[in-house]
């Protein structure tokens, strides 16, 4: 807990820092420059080819899942119908002419990619997009790599400093 | 990736490679031993370990750099809202393998940097490994605090919404 705490310090320009020999890890810590504040819930519900676009973006290994969630056209349908209303189980099985059973592995598929989430309310499995976790994720991680390219610009510098102090002390 | 490196650079790549692992991976043009020193001389980290950009200076840096020693790091504009940083090396082999621990935190994770030199060039991997799914997110941000704020502003809004009606 002390580490939470640690993370949420602000240091007196505001800033929130992750700094430490531990790789700067924590999305509180990345200090504002570098964290994307996730989108707000307003903007939740997203197009498909906006969801494809942060792929392409952002090819983590993490997002191996989504994109085999993706590879199938119908799901892939199924996340257009999502992105203008969500939709139960039963809509979406007579949108796609298909069973009960079988929407519900499509969607069991989207659901652990993350890509969708469902909610029950009685009888009846509500689904929406749920774009927003794979969001935040792609965005931490796009700045947690910038932070380490900071840092390795500079020692880059560092490097060819010492470099060249070598090849001088061996003449 | 948006941020493409520029023709001479080296890029930068980070990868979720589990569910509690990342993996970062660098390749830079100099000899193994050279980029090691730069990451165990206290003198020659703090040249790099924070950069202008991240906005926080490192004010001191101590580093035992063998297996049981301990490191620890300070950063802040000043001594009275300095945070530190601290843990143990579990491994150390010289110019090919680092290995410690992140004791600020029960979830932080166990950090191991290898160098491998080839052709006089260098390729570093930092592979970071979480005790559990769990700390890696509660440490990413991934599931972090904001979500709350916006419950809260979504709430304000809600109100602001209501008596305005």
């Amino acid at each position: 807990m002390r580490h939470l705490l640690l993370h949420r310090q602000r240091c007196r320009t505001g800033e929130a820092v992750r700094p430490g020999l531990a790789p700067p890890t924590c999305g509180e810590g990345l200090g504002r420059g570098f964290r994307r504040h996730p989108a707000p819930r307003l903007a939740r519900r997203r197009s498909i080819g906006y969801i494809l676009n942060h792929m392409v973006q952002y090819s983590q290994t993490r997002l191996d899942t989504s994109f085999a969630a993706l590879s199938d056209a119908t799901r892939r349908g199924i996340l257009e119908q999502l992105g203008r209303a969500d939709a139960s189980i039963t809509d979406l099985a007579e949108t796609f002419r298909m069973t009960l059973t079988g929407m519900k592995k499509h969607v069991g598929v989207l659901e652990r990619a993350g890509l969708v989430i469902t909610q029950k309310v009685g009888r009846v499995r509500t689904c929406k997009l749920g774009v927003r976790r794979l969001e935040e994720e792609a965005a931490w991680l796009e700045s947690y790599r910038q932070l380490w390219d900071a840092r390795f610009d500079a020692l880059d510098k560092l490097v060819e400093e010492l470099k060249q102090k070598e090849k001088d002390d061996g003449e | 990736m948006e941020s493409k490196p520029t023709p001479m650079k080296n890029p930068t790549t980070v990868e979720r490679t589990s569910e509690r692992e990342l993996v970062v991976r660098r390749t830079f043009n100099g000899p193994a031993h050279i980029v090691f020193q730069a990451w165990t001389k206290p003198e020659l980290f703090m040249r790099w370990w924070a950069p202008k950009s991240m906005g926080v200076p490192m004010l001191s840096c101590e580093m035992d750099v063998r297996v049981g020693g301990g490191y620890r790091i300070a950063f802040g504009h000043d001594a009275a809202s300095a945070m530190e940083f601290f843990g143990k090396y579990l491994d150390v082999i010289p110019n090919a393998r680092l290995v410690w621990t992140n004791e600020e935190s029960d979830d932080a994770a166990v950090t191991t940097v290898t160098f491998e030199e080839k052709d006089g060039m260098t390729l570093l991997v930092l592979h970071e490994l979480y005790p559990s799914k769990e700390a890696f997110e509660a440490n990413s941000g991934a599931e972090g605090g904001l979500p709350e704020q916006f419950e809260q502003l979504d709430e304000l809004l809600l109100t602001l919404g209501a008596e305005g009606a």
